[in-house]
C-alpha cells in the first residue's frame, strides 16, 4: 500500500519533469536565434522528454505487456529523433546554412536578425 | 477531462487550418497539413475511433505529404498570386459555411445516448458480431461483412484513382525514366548520408512487420486492409528515399505494382462471386465453409488482404509516378 503510493508520486514527478523538458525544447524551438540552436533545443523534446514520459508511465504499468510496448516505443523514439535531427542539420548544411550565426550573435545587443 | 483534450486538440487543428491557409510557401502549407493530420488523429483516438486514427495518421500524416513534396517537385513551391474573384469566393464559402452550420443545428448533441446512430442499427452489429461473426473488433466486423459492398465501393475509388493518376503522368508520358535522375557513378537517394541511411534501412523491415500485423491483427484490435497497405507502402516508399528509386523497383517492379492493384481488386470481388457461387448472396462469406461463423472469419481475412493489396499497389504506384518524372 505504501510501497504502491510511493511509486505513484515518483512516476508523477518522472513524468512531469518529461512534460518540463518538452516545454522547455517548444520555448527554446521558438526562442532561439537561429536553426541549428533552435534545432538543439528542439530535439530534448525527441530525447529526455520521451525517457522521463515513458520511466513515469512504466512505474505505472509494472511488469506487464504495455511496459514492454513502452520500451519498444521508447527505442524506436530514441533512435528516430537524433536521426531525424543529424538528417535536417545535414540538409541544412548542404543547403548553404551558416553555422556560425549562433557565434556573431553575441556581439550585436539586440536580438534582431542581421544576416 | 477528454471534453478538456478534445477542445484543446480542436482548437490546434483550427490554428493549424487558418495557417494552412495563410502560408504563401506550399512547401511548408505541405509540413502543416502532415500536422493536420495527425492532430485529427489524435482527435479521433480521443473519439475511440481507433480505426480511423490509425488510417489518418498513415494515409495523412505519411504517405499524403511524400506525395504532395513529390508534386512540389515537379512544380514550384510559390502560390499564385491570388485570383480577381475574392469577393466571389469568399462569399461562396460564407454560404457553404452558413448551410453547414444549419445542417449541425438539427444533429443530435455530441454523446448523446438516443442519436439515431447509437439506437438505429449500432446494437444489432454489436450482437451480431459476437453470435455470427465472433470477432472482437466491431469495427472490422462492420467494415468488411455488414457493409462490404461498402468497403468494395471504397477499393474500387482506390483502384480508380490509381489507374488515373497512372493515366495522367504514368511512365509513358513524358521522358523516360532512365534518362532522368542521377548520371551513372554518382549514388543517388540518400547515399551520402550515413546515419539517415543506417538507421533508415534498420527501420524499414521493422515497419513491413509492423503494417503486417496491423493486416492480419485487424480481426482483435485497431487495423486492416487500408491502413496496413498504407504502411507497408511506406516502408517502401522510406527504402526508395533511402536508397534510389531505381533500387525500390528492383524489389517491386512496376509490373507487379500494376498486378497487385488490380489483383487485390480482383480477390475482394472474387470472394464476393465465390459466395454466389456456393449458394449465398454476393460478399455473403457464410456460405464458404461448412461452419458459417468461420466462413465469415476467412471471407474477412481474404477481402482484407485484397484491400492490403489494392492499397499497397496504388500507393507505391502513384510514388514512383511522381519520382519517375521528378529528381526525387
Amino acid at each position: 500500500m505504501n510501497l504502491a503510493y510511493l511509486l505513484d508520486i515518483l512516476s508523477w514527478i518522472l513524468m512531469t519533469a518529461g512534460g518540463f523538458f518538452v516545454f522547455v525544447g517548444g520555448v527554446g524551438a521558438l526562442r532561439m536565434p537561429d536553426l541549428y540552436t533552435r534545432m538543439h533545443a528542439a530535439s530534448v523534446t525527441d530525447t529526455v522528454g520521451p525517457m522521463l514520459v515513458v520511466a513515469g508511465l512504466l512505474l505505472q504499468s509494472g511488469l506487464s505487456l504495455p511496459s514492454v510496448k513502452l520500451l519498444g516505443i521508447l527505442f524506436f523514439l530514441l533512435l528516430t529523433g537524433p536521426t531525424a535531427s543529424n538528417a535536417l542539420a545535414s540538409a541544412a548544411l548542404l543547403a548553404g546554412k551558416n553555422p556560425e550565426y549562433a557565434r556573431r550573435m553575441d556581439e550585436p545587443a539586440d536580438g534582431e536578425k542581421a544576416e | 477531462m477528454t471534453v478538456v483534450f478534445s477542445m484543446f486538440l480542436l482548437t490546434l487543428l483550427l490554428i493549424t487550418a487558418i495557417a494552412v491557409v495563410h502560408a504563401g510557401n506550399l512547401f511548408v502549407a505541405v509540413m502543416l497539413s502532415g500536422i493536420f493530420s495527425l492532430l485529427l488523429a489524435l482527435n479521433f483516438f480521443l473519439l475511440d475511433a481507433a480505426d480511423v486514427a490509425l488510417t489518418e495518421a498513415a494515409v495523412g500524416a505519411g504517405i499524403s505529404t511524400v506525395l504532395f513534396l513529390g508534386a512540389l517537385s515537379l512544380t514550384t513551391d510559390r502560390e499564385k498570386s491570388p485570383s480577381p474573384h475574392r469577393l466571389l469566393s469568399l462569399a461562396i464559402v460564407a454560404v457553404t459555411t452558413l448551410a453547414v452550420i444549419m445542417g449541425t443545428l438539427d444533429k443530435p448533441s455530441f454523446g448523446d445516448p438516443e442519436a439515431p446512430v447509437q439506437v438505429h442499427v449500432a446494437p444489432w452489429y454489436l450482437e451480431t458480431t459476437r453470435e455470427a461473426i465472433q470477432i472482437p473488433n466491431v469495427v472490422t466486423a462492420v467494415l468488411s461483412s455488414f457493409r462490404g459492398y461498402d468497403t468494395l465501393g471504397e477499393v474500387f475509388v482506390v483502384f480508380t484513382a490509381g489507374i488515373g493518376v497512372l493515366f495522367l503522368i504514368g511512365r509513358h508520358s513524358g521522358t523516360k525514366p532512365q534518362d532522368i535522375g542521377p548520371p551513372h557513378g554518382e549514388p543517388s537517394g540518400l547515399r551520402h548520408y550515413l546515419i539517415p541511411r543506417l538507421i533508415g534501412r534498420m527501420l524499414v523491415p521493422f515497419i513491413m512487420l509492423f503494417g503486417l500485423y496491423v493486416q492480419f491483427h485487424g480481426e482483435y484490435g485497431p487495423g486492416g486492409g487500408f491502413q496496413a497497405g498504407a504502411i507497408i507502402a511506406a516502408s517502401i516508399i522510406l527504402y526508395a528515399l533511402l536508397e534510389g528509386e531505381k533500387r525500390a523497383l528492383q524489389v517491386l517492379p512496376r509490373s507487379v505494382l500494376v498486378g497487385m492493384i488490380s489483383g487485390g481488386a480482383l480477390l475482394y470481388s472474387a470472394v464476393g462471386v465465390a459466395g454466389m457461387l456456393m449458394g449465398g448472396n454476393f460478399l455473403d462469406y457464410s456460405v464458404l465453409l461448412d461452419d458459417p461463423v468461420k466462413g465469415q472469419q476467412i471471407g474477412i481475412i481474404l477481402i482484407e488482404a485484397g484491400v492490403g493489396i489494392t492499397v499497397t499497389g496504388v500507393l507505391l504506384s502513384i510514388f514512383h509516378a511522381f519520382a519517375a518524372r521528378g529528381r526525387f
